[in-house]
């Protein structure tokens, strides 16, 4: 007989294990199923910075969170309705946050005395009742995965790596995924190894047919697709939008594509995915440090191309000398900024919004840059398209903010006609007669592009102050405190160009919440939820940062609150306060995690005096 | 293509009406008066005409010292930036736009201290680059510091009782991060910077030169016993390929190598003759006999080498590069569909 389907309208899932065990590989597959399902999702990659932590240990746990929602959501869920722990450590970080009553799926076989002991367990949870309030799910996955791989005699090493798919087969079950992508991902992964092609195959079948046949599972649950606006959709991670985003602005500018990037978590992806269209004449440079990923980049401007690099907070710093020599130079460049928890070398792989007093003034001297930050994972396609159309228009570094949060999470995207981009118009100074290196554009004050290779414009730039107009070496006291100005005014001047700054809500009110970057999601979900609870809330979002929307002080003065949470201890409040007079007030977590909406929720209670 | 390919070898300069006047820019020259790198600057601005380059093609990249103002002084494209990061920002340049000629400028501090890690690995990857590294031994912007080339002991402002760092060989570290093109001149010596800034352009890839250069205000004299007329034939050797090395004032004394040992023999005394010594062959691939020429400059018996040292072809950075490039466009097409790669891979339809 059938099993029920009872039907939810969102559900989230984590699955938790030894960096080992591929609970990313599965996670990803299950948030890519959901998605093509057509639900909305949204996902939280959570793994340690160490490639692989001792096996059985704490710091060795990674996690993969999915939120599946048959509605339009914001966020990858905060406590979960369903936990899968692969070993004793994996339960012992990640049953806080599992809903009462939630499902728990547990690997029974991983907790001998052994793995136990690793994860810090004085007795052994799954027998002394401290789990009673969930409706627990003792499974033997290493024996039955190895049962199931039986006949194709493999060793027990081999079978065991397999276990992952046989707990994606149980999820599978549980809420009716169709199981037609996975099949395609395995097939495809292990394309060289046709062995385990056949025995993952095998595991997640074996783990789906379990809990069919079984009696533990009395019932399997749905979510139905999402009504999300129409339209073609993919799933998308940050990182991957960003890399799509440049090749676009690419095209669109006609200039071809030049990164010069050094690795480093959570950036590298971006390096990956951009070294693998040298059709699209993207020339990708995997510098030996830092310094010299920026410096080639820098080169690569002055002779013409759409000069890009990409690094994380600690790269950044490297950057800073060179970074003023592109704001004193005038060069076009974009910088990625995928930010992590810090100081020093912090949480790498943990996120964090802690540099954007880094990115507006992290520099020597003054040294103005536009900054601008991407909200959600497939807004980086956006931003980073804005980043390179200010940095050719204005003839400007500008650096992007990102996040890890951003950089692997993932969400539908509704793919864009290119066609419909807006236009980056691209002029290179030609005309000897009437070029000056600083002479500069009425409108935008941006100096002229003159690449080399152009003949009559040879002209010398560097890192010394430039005389206006000439753009020759100048000490001249007036000369420098009138280039000091020019800088900042130039960078100021975009502003100008900048569409007027949403107020979602009424427009005047008790509270206002500003936020920024990837804590979109959280306070979007969390203001959605006070106003339809009738709360006086409204929220804007900032994607330009530097410089800020001309309209915010007019916006600022019809609310009697301002609230800015932040992934930081308070980095914009001090700008915002600085700039507008306002006593906002602050809302910080700095834990290496994203908000929760509930956390949000809490304060704005608090606020409102609820 | 490189410009070098490209370019046809014959009478170019009287095509492109180059002279040195052509690469003269109108900024007044700042260097202290007598210092070497007023020489540096009148021989490049001498050999360029004769490369068959247009103007416009030229790029002159530096980092920072007094050697780095040299951009400023070229009426080329130049960029002067900051400080040992002239390889890394030329690098781009060429990259970007490989139809270049591309050249940087530095000096023992900026390019073999602040800048040693960009220096050997443009250098390794033989990026089509022309490295000039002015060597004075000394920090000359900042007013008299010990730099990497500095000798032992060397007492200056920041080593009172004398520097306890042991220098660094610009060549044997050329050769040792495996350049293709090594060569050695000196500012006293106009027609030999020439001759070799000419061979260096000539070359596919990295080509790195040394300058003996005098700072005649923080270290005047660091070169003079090889690069004045008196003691100049009897401390250098010039290089001459698949010649002997034979040097002297009478030319009556040469190197012969004595297992990996270059000593120096008479030529007069009827033991030796030319056929005993080294013959130059810097087209081997092998590097160890460059190596062995770069380091005769720490046995003060032997006389120091000048011109090139090694010459050999690999592929360069750049041209690989653009070879990956031309190779996927030759597969995918060379309009790909921007539509179709951002809607590549799973996507579905909401109605």
């Amino acid at each position: 007989m059938a099993k029920p389907v009872e039907s939810l309208k969102d559900v989230t899932i984590r699955f938790a294990g030894d960096s080992g065990d591929g609970m990313q590989l599965v996670g990803g597959e299950l948030a890519n199923t959901s998605a093509l399902i057509g639900n909305d999702i949204g996902v939280l990659p959570d793994f340690p910075a160490e490639i692989r932590a001792p096996i059985g240990t704490l710091p060795g746990v990674s996690g993969y969170q999915l939120h599946i929602s048959s509605r339009d959501i914001h966020t990858p869920g905060e406590e979960y309705d369903a936990l899968i722990a692969m070993n004793p450590a994996a339960l012992k970080t990640n049953i806080e946050n599992l809903k009462p009553n939630g499902i728990l799926i547990v690997n029974s076989d991983s907790f001998g005395d052994r793995n136990l002991q690793l994860a810090r367990y004085e007795e052994n949870p799954l027998e002394n009742g401290s789990l009673d309030k969930y409706q627990l799910f003792l499974v033997d996955m290493t024996v039955a995965t190895r049962n199931a791989l039986r006949d194709l005699q493999l060793s027990a090493k081999v079978a065991d790596r397999c276990k992952n798919f046989f707990a994606l087969g149980m999820v599978f079950w549980l809420y009716n995924r169709t199981t037609d992508h996975a099949i395609g991902l395995i097939k495809e992964k292990f394309a060289k190894r046709p062995e385990l092609v056949e025995a993952n195959l095998l595991a997640l079948k074996a783990g789906q047919s379990y809990c069919e046949m079984t009696e533990q599972f009395a019932t399997s649950y749905e979510v139905k697709p999402a009504k999300l606006p129409s339209g073609k959709y993919r799933n998308l991670t940050g990182n991957t939008a960003i890399a799509l985003g440049l090749i676009a602005a690419s095209k669109k500018c006609g200039l071809p594509l030049f990164l010069g990037s050094y690795p480093i978590t959570p950036a590298s992806d971006i390096l990956h995915e951009l070294s693998k269209y040298k059709h699209f004449g993207v020339r990708t440079f995997q510098a030996e440090d830092e310094i010299a990923a920026v410096c080639s980049s820098i080169g690569a401007s002055f002779a013409g191309a759409l000069a890009v690099t990409t690094t994380s907070g600690p790269g950044v710093a490297l950057k800073g000398e060179a970074l003023g020599l592109a704001v004193i130079t005038e060069l076009p460049l974009v910088i990625c900024n995928i930010q992590r928890g810090g100081p020093s070398t912090g949480l790498p792989t943990k996120t964090e919004q802690a540099d954007l007093l880094q990115a507006l003034y992290g520099r020597n001297g003054e040294a103005p840059m536009p900054v601008i930050a991407a909200s959600r994972p497939s807004d980086c396609f956006e931003t980073v398209y804005e980043a390179c159309r200010i940095a050719i228009k204005h003839m400007t570094p500008v650096m992007l903010l990102s996040d890890g949060y951003l950089a692997n999470g993932a969400e539908p995207w509704p793919i864009p006609k290119i066609a419909e981009l807006p236009e980056i118009p691209v002029t290179f100074a030609k005309n000897p007669e009437s070029f000056a290196a600083y002479l500069r554009n009425e409108d935008t004050l941006a100096r002229p592009w003159a690449t080399p290779g152009t003949p009559g414009l040879e002209h010398r730039i560097g890192g010394l102050e430039k005389e206006a107009v000439t753009g020759n070496v100048s000490y001249d006291p007036r000369n420098h405190e009138y280039m000091t100005r020019m800088r900042a005014e130039k960078v100021e001047k975009i502003a100008d160009d900048l569409p007027p700054t949403e107020v979602h809500g009424s427009q005047k009110g008790s509270l206002l919440l500003v936020g920024w970057g990837s804590t979109y999601g959280a306070i979007r979900t969390a203001v959605e939820h006070k106003q339809e609870a009738g709360k006086s809330v409204s929220r804007i979002h900032i994607r330009h940062l530097n410089p800020l929307p001309n309209d915010l002080a007019d916006i600022f003065s019809r609310f009697d609150k301002i609230l800015i949470p932040e992934i930081n201890s308070g980095q914009l409040i001090h700008v915002i306060r600085d700039k507008y007079l306002v006593n906002a007030i602050p809302f910080n977590k700095v834990q290496g995690l994203p908000f929760f909406s509930s956390e949000i929720e809490a304060k704005i209670d608090e606020i409102l005096g609820e | 293509m490189s410009v070098k390919e490209k370019t046809a070898p014959s009478n170019g300069s009287s095509e492109l009406k180059l002279t040195k006047k052509s690469f003269e820019s109108d900024q007044e020259v700042r260097w202290c008066p007598g210092c070497g790198d007023y020489s540096i600057l009148a021989q490049t601005q001498r050999t360029l005409p004769n490369l068959n380059i247009p103007k416009e093609k030229y790029v002159f990249v530096s980092g920072i010292g007094c050697s780095s103002r040299f951009p400023y002084y070229m009426n080329t494209y130049g960029f002067h930036t900051i400080h040992g990061r002239a390889p890394a920002i030329a690098t781009g340049v060429k990259i970007a736009n490989p139809e270049l000629s591309v050249w940087v400028v530095t000096g023992d501090g900026d390019g073999l201290s602040i800048g040693g890690n960009h220096l050997i690995h443009a250098i390794r990857r033989n990026i089509d680059l022309n490295i000039i590294l002015f060597n004075n031994r000394i920090y000359g912007l900042t007013k008299g510091q010990y730099s990497p080339t500095s000798e032992f002991g060397k007492v200056t402002k920041s080593s009172p009782f004398g520097s306890i760092d042991h220098p660094f060989n610009p060549i044997s570290l050329a050769i040792g991060s495996g350049a293709t093109f090594v060569a050695r001149t000196m500012d006293r010596d106009p027609a030999h910077m020439q001759q070799t800034m000419k061979t260096a352009s000539e070359h596919r890839g990295v080509s790195f030169i040394e300058v003996f250069q005098n700072c005649n205000i923080f270290n005047d004299g660091a070169w003079t016993k090889y690069t004045e007329k008196e003691t100049r034939d009897e401390n250098v050797v010039y290089l001459q390929e698949g010649k002997p090395l034979v040097f002297g004032k009478k030319r009556d004394k040469g190197v012969r190598l004595d297992g990996f040992k270059p000593t120096v023999v008479s030529l007069t005394e009827g033991k030796y003759s030319e056929s005993d010594l080294i013959i130059h062959d810097s087209s081997l691939m092998d590097s160890t006999y460059s190596f062995i020429l770069s380091h005769m400059m720490e046995d003060p018996t032997l006389p120091v080498p000048l011109g090139v040292f090694r010459s050999v072809d690999k592929t360069p950075y750049d041209k690989a590069l653009n070879q990956q490039i031309d190779d996927a466009i030759e597969t995918y097409g060379k309009e790909p569909d921007l539509q179709a790669l951002i809607e590549a891979g799973d996507t579905w339809e909401v109605i």
